[in-house]
C-alpha cells in the first residue's frame, strides 16, 4: 500500500509543532513520546503501521477547534481517530500527521425520551449509547460487530451498519445532527434534535465521509423503544445456493426479519472448532432473527418455517429460551475470532444484489482455489453485504500480496454484478486504489469537490478514499515533488 | 421549454445552455418561480430494473409516480416513504415524477418509522451544472463506497443537478392495516397520545392529528396488528378503521386534505414533538386566528402542516428559533429551503458553486 512521502519540512519542525499544540491544549492532551504514539500506529487494518508525529486527545469541542485551527495554520495534516477499530485503515496515520483522537470525549450531553433522541460526545462507544438509555426501555439501533469498542465518531465517519440494519437502517438513517469542527477550526452545527430539516442535506454528506470533511465532536442520535422480545432460528442447508434462494423467498413474501445472517462451510467449521456453538455440519446456515411479543414472533416464524421447508433444510432450530438464543448467535459472533485462530485474515465487505449471491459464492470458491488461499464467508444475507474472510500467513513471504490481489478480484466481482466495494467498513486505505473500478473520473471529481469545500488545503485524512494519482494535485504532491 | 430525450441529450443541453434553466419533473411540488428556460425531464422514462425479491427498483427520473406505484402494487409492494400528492393542496395539475419526488425529498406519514425519500434512495445518476454525468451510490442496500452524494441530491430541488435515474429500496405491502382514532381529546392530550404510541414497542407506522382527532396506524401480519391494536387501546378509548377505510384516512392526511382549499399560506414546519402544540398555540395567540381546523400534526408532532394567515413569517420563525425549521409551500415568498444559519448557508453555497459554477440552474436563489 503506497502512502505519500512524508513532508520533510514538517518532520523537521516536529518539536515546534508539538510545542505549539501544548501552548493551546492541556499538558496531558498532547502525546509525542515515541513509545506512546506507537499505540496509535495502526487501526483494525493492522497489516499497515506508521507512527504519527504526535497524538492529541482533547476533551471539548473548543480543544478540537484549537487543535485544528493550529494545524491548519501550520499546514500540518490531521488524521481523526475514534476508537481505532476501522478495518479499512481509516484511522491509519501518516508519519507527518497529528492524530486527533476523540476517545476522551465520551459523555452523554442530553437525553430526551419523549422526543426520542440522545446527544452524546462522539468518542462514546456505540454500545454505551444503548447503555445510557436501556433502563428507560430504549436502544440505539446501528450495531456494528465492534460495538463494544467502536466510537460514534467512527460510526458516523464510515456510516456503519450492523446485523440489524435490515430493519432499522444504518447510521445515516439514525443520525439527527452533529457538531462539526472544520479543518480551519470553525464549528458548525448540522441538523439537530429535530433532524436535518430543509436545505441541502449536509448531514447526509458528512455521514460516511471518512473523517475527510471535518471532526464530529457531538451527535444527536435517534433512540427507539426496545421491542418486547426477539428470537433467532438456525436453518441449515446442504448448498449455499439453496440457502440464498431461501433468503430471497423470505424477503419476497413480505417478511422483514431484523437480521438474516449467512455462514458457509469453511466459516462454520472454524467457529465450531473455536466456539463449540453446536452448529450442524453443513454447507451453509442462516441465522434469522425476528422481533415482537411471543405471539408475534410465533406468527412470523411459522411463516418462515413454511418457506424454509420448501427448500428442504437439513435442520431448523428455533431458540426455546435465552440460553439457546445466545448459543445460536455465539458461532456467528465468534466467527472473526475463530478465523483469526487459524491464520491472519483480511475481511472484505463488498455488497452485491441478493439475486447474485449463488453466482458470487461459486466464483469466490473458484478464485480461492486459483490463489491457493482459503476464504470463509459470513455475511448479512438480507441486504447482500458480504464478508469474505481471506486467510493468509503474514510471516510468509508474498502471502499478504497474494491475499490483497485475491481481495481486489473479489471486490471487482462485486462491482461487476451490480454491487459496490464497501457496504459498511468504508474505503479508507484498503480500497482506495480500487475506487476507479466503481467510479468514473467525473464521479470521483464530484466527490473531491465536496472535500474542496470543507477542507480546501486537503489536510484532513487526505491520503484515503481517493486513489493517490487522482488526488495528487489537490494534496499538493506535485508542488512538493512527492511521488504518489 | 426543452425536453431532452436521453441523458446524453440532457447533458448537452445543460453544457450549452445560455440562459438559466429551471428543472421540472411534473411541476406538482416545485416551489418558487421558474426562471429562464424550463428543462423538462418528462421524456426520460422507463424502468431500468425491478427485482421484487431484492426490494430494488431502478427507474429513469421522468417516470410518472403513478406508473411506479401501479407497477409496485402489481407485485404487492410500494414506496415505503409514502410520497404525498400535493396537487390539490398547492393548486397544481400535471403528473408527479419520481425525479421530483426525490429532488423534493418527499415524505408522508410513514416517515415517522422509515424517514423520507433520502432514506430509501440507494443511488442516483445526474447531470451537474457543468454538463457532466455523475453517478453515486448504486442499487444495493448497503453502500458506503465514496461520499454519499445520494443524500445531497435528495432534497436539493434541482439546484445542484438534473436527476436522470434513481435507485430505490421498496417495501412489501403489509397483510393488513388498522387505524386507531382517538376523539374528544384536547390538543395537548391528543398529541400526548401520539407520543405515547411512539414510545411504545408497538412499531407504529403513522401518528398524526387533525381536526380534533388523533390517529395511530399499525401495519403488518393480522395476528400482530390485532395484538398491538389491543395494547394501544390502553391509551384511551379509540374507534378503529381497517384496511381500505384506514388507507383512506392516511391518504387524506398524507395529501394535506384537511388544508385543501383553505385561505392563507401553506407552511411546512419541522420541530420537536413536544414543541408542536405550544408553537401553534403561540401563533394562534399572536395572530388571533382560530387554527383548530388549519393544522395537521404528523410524525407525532415533529412535522406540522398548517394554513396560516398571510404575514406571520417573522412571528413564526422567531417563535421557532433554533427548535425547528419552517418553509412556505404556498404563498408569497414560497421557497423549498427557508432560512438557514449563516455557516450552513455558506457551506451550501460553496457546494452549489462547485456543482454549478456557471449558475445554470436557476434555483440558486434558494441559497
Amino acid at each position: 500500500m503506497q502512502m505519500p512521502r512524508p513532508n520533510a519540512h514538517l518532520l523537521a519542525r516536529r518539536a515546534q509543532i508539538v510545542a505549539a499544540l501544548r501552548s493551546v491544549l492541556p499538558q496531558d492532551a498532547v502525546i509525542d513520546d515515541a513509545n506512546e504514539t506507537r499505540v496509535y500506529e495502526c487501526d483494525g487494518l493492522s497489516a499497515y503501521r506508521c507512527a504519527p508525529m504526535a497524538v492529541v486527545l482533547p476533551r471539548t469541542t473548543d480543544e478540537v477547534s484549537a487543535t485544528l485551527r493550529l494545524c491548519h495554520a501550520m499546514g500540518v495534516p490531521v488524521v481523526p481517530r475514534g476508537a481505532g477499530t476501522s478495518l479499512a485503515g481509516g484511522a491509519m496515520p501518516s508519519a507527518d500527521c497529528v492524530v486527533l483522537g476523540v476517545s476522551r470525549m465520551n459523555g452523554v450531553v442530553e437525553t430526551d425520551y419523549e422526543n426520542r433522541f440522545i446527544r452524546v460526545q462522539s468518542g462514546r462507544t456505540n454500545l454505551s449509547v444503548t447503555g445510557a438509555v436501556e433502563a428507560e426501555g430504549y436502544f440505539y439501533a446501528p450495531d456494528p460487530s465492534s460495538q463494544l469498542a467502536c466510537a460514534i465518531a467512527g460510526n458516523i465517519a464510515m456510516n456503519s451498519g450492523g446485523a440489524h440494519c435490515l430493519k432499522y437502517g444504518v447510521t445515516t438513517n439514525n443520525l439527527l445532527g452533529v457538531t462539526l469542527v472544520k479543518m480551519d477550526g470553525t464549528v458548525v452545527q448540522l441538523g439537530g434534535p429535530f433532524g436535518q430539516g430543509f436545505g441541502l442535506d449536509l448531514l447526509g454528506i458528512i455521514c460516511g465521509s471518512e473523517g475527510q470533511l471535518g471532526v464530529v465532536t457531538e451527535a444527536w442520535l435517534r433512540i427507539l423503544p426496545k421491542p418486547e422480545g426477539a428470537r433467532p432460528v438456525l436453518v441449515a442447508f446442504d448448498s449455499s445456493e439453496v440457502a440464498g434462494a431461501c433468503v430471497a423467498d423470505i424477503i419476497r413474501a413480505g417478511i422483514l426479519p431484523v437480521a438474516i445472517e449467512f455462514m458457509d462451510r469453511p466459516c462454520i467449521r472454524a467457529t465450531e472448532d473455536f466456539a463449540h456453538a453446536g452448529y450442524p455440519d453443513c454447507e451453509a446456515l442462516l441465522i434469522i432473527e425476528v422481533e415482537g411479543a411471543p405471539a408475534e414472533i410465533d406468527e412470523q416464524l411459522t411463516r418462515i418455517r413454511a418457506i424454509a421447508a420448501q427448500h428442504s433444510p437439513i435442520e431448523f432450530t428455533e431458540a426455546r429460551d435465552e440460553a439457546q438464543a445466545k448459543r445460536i448467535w455465539l458461532g456467528r459472533k465468534s466467527a472473526f475470532g475463530a478465523m483469526g485462530q487459524i491464520n491472519d485474515y483480511m475481511c472484505l465487505d463488498g455488497t452485491i444484489p441478493v439475486s447474485q449471491l449463488p453466482f458470487v459464492l461459486r466464483r469466490i470458491g473458484e478464485m480461492s482455489r486459483d490463489y491457493g488461499l482459503d476464504v470463509g464467508n459470513v455475511f448479512h444475507a438480507g441486504d447482500g453485504n458480504m464478508h469474505p474472510l481471506i486467510l493468509y500467513n503474514a510471516n510468509k513471504e508474498g502471502d499478504l500480496a497474494r491475499c490483497e490481489a485475491l481481495g481486489a478480484d473479489i471486490l471487482k466481482l462485486c462491482v461487476e454484478v451490480g454491487g459496490c466495494l464497501s457496504g459498511e467498513h468504508g474505503v479508507g486505505l484498503e480500497k482506495r486504489d480500487l475506487m476507479s473500478v466503481q467510479f468514473t473520473p467525473a464521479d470521483l471529481e464530484a466527490q473531491m469537490r465536496i472535500k474542496d469545500v470543507f477542507d480546501p488545503k486537503w489536510l484532513l485524512n487526505a491520503a484515503k478514499v481517493f486513489p493517490l494519482t487522482v488526488s495528487a494535485a489537490r494534496r499538493g504532491d506535485a508542488a512538493q515533488g512527492n511521488a504518489a | 421549454m426543452i425536453t431532452p430525450r436521453s441523458e446524453v441529450e440532457l447533458a448537452k443541453a445543460v453544457a450549452t445552455a445560455n440562459a438559466p434553466l429551471t428543472v421540472r419533473g411534473g411541476g406538482t411540488r416545485a416551489m418558487g418561480e421558474a426562471h429562464g428556460i424550463v428543462l423538462h425531464t418528462g421524456a426520460l422514462t422507463g424502468v431500468t430494473l425491478y427485482e421484487p425479491a431484492a426490494l430494488t427498483l431502478v427507474v429513469k427520473a421522468g417516470t410518472p409516480l403513478a406508473d411506479i406505484e401501479a407497477l409496485l402494487a402489481g407485485e404487492r409492494q410500494r414506496l415505503g416513504f409514502e410520497p404525498p400528492d400535493l396537487r390539490a393542496l398547492l393548486g397544481r395539475d400535471g403528473q408527479s415524477t419520481i425525479g421530483g419526488v426525490v429532488a423534493a425529498n418527499a415524505a408522508g406519514p410513514r416517515g415517522v418509522q422509515l424517514g423520507a425519500a433520502r432514506d430509501a434512495l440507494l443511488g442516483v445518476r445526474f447531470v451537474d451544472g457543468r454538463g457532466d454525468v455523475i453517478s453515486s451510490g448504486g442499487r444495493v442496500m448497503k453502500n458506503v463506497t465514496g461520499y454519499d452524494l445520494v443524500k445531497l441530491l435528495a432534497g436539493s430541488h434541482g439546484s445542484l443537478g438534473v436527476l436522470t435515474e434513481v435507485s430505490l429500496k421498496v417495501q412489501s405491502l403489509p397483510e393488513t392495516e388498522t387505524t386507531l382514532i382517538f376523539d374528544g381529546l384536547d390538543e395537548a392530550a391528543g398529541l400526548a397520545v401520539l407520543r405515547a404510541a411512539q414510545a411504545s414497542p408497538y412499531d407504529i407506522t403513522g401518528a398524526a392529528r387533525a381536526g380534533g382527532r388523533s390517529y395511530i396506524r399499525l401495519e403488518g401480519m393480522a395476528g400482530s396488528v390485532a395484538y398491538r391494536t389491543q395494547k394501544l387501546r390502553d391509551l384511551g378509548a379509540a374507534d378503529l378503521a381497517t384496511d381500505a377505510a384506514s388507507a383512506d384516512i392516511w391518504r387524506g392526511l398524507r395529501d394535506g386534505a384537511p388544508l385543501q382549499g383553505r385561505a392563507g399560506d401553506i407552511w411546512h414546519i419541522v420541530t420537536l414533538p413536544t414543541h408542536a402544540a405550544a408553537l401553534v398555540a403561540d401563533i394562534t395567540a399572536q395572530t388571533g386566528a382560530d387554527l383548530a381546523s388549519d393544522v395537521i400534526y404528523d410524525h407525532a408532532g415533529a412535522a406540522v402542516w398548517a394554513a396560516l394567515p398571510e404575514g406571520v413569517d417573522a412571528v413564526l420563525r422567531a417563535r421557532l428559533g433554533a427548535m425547528g425549521q419552517a418553509r412556505k409551500l404556498r404563498g408569497a415568498g414560497a421557497a423549498p429551503f427557508g432560512p438557514q444559519i449563516p455557516a450552513v448557508t455558506a457551506v451550501s453555497g460553496a457546494i452549489k458553486a462547485q456543482f454549478d459554477p456557471m449558475g445554470r440552474f436557476a434555483q440558486r436563489a434558494i441559497f
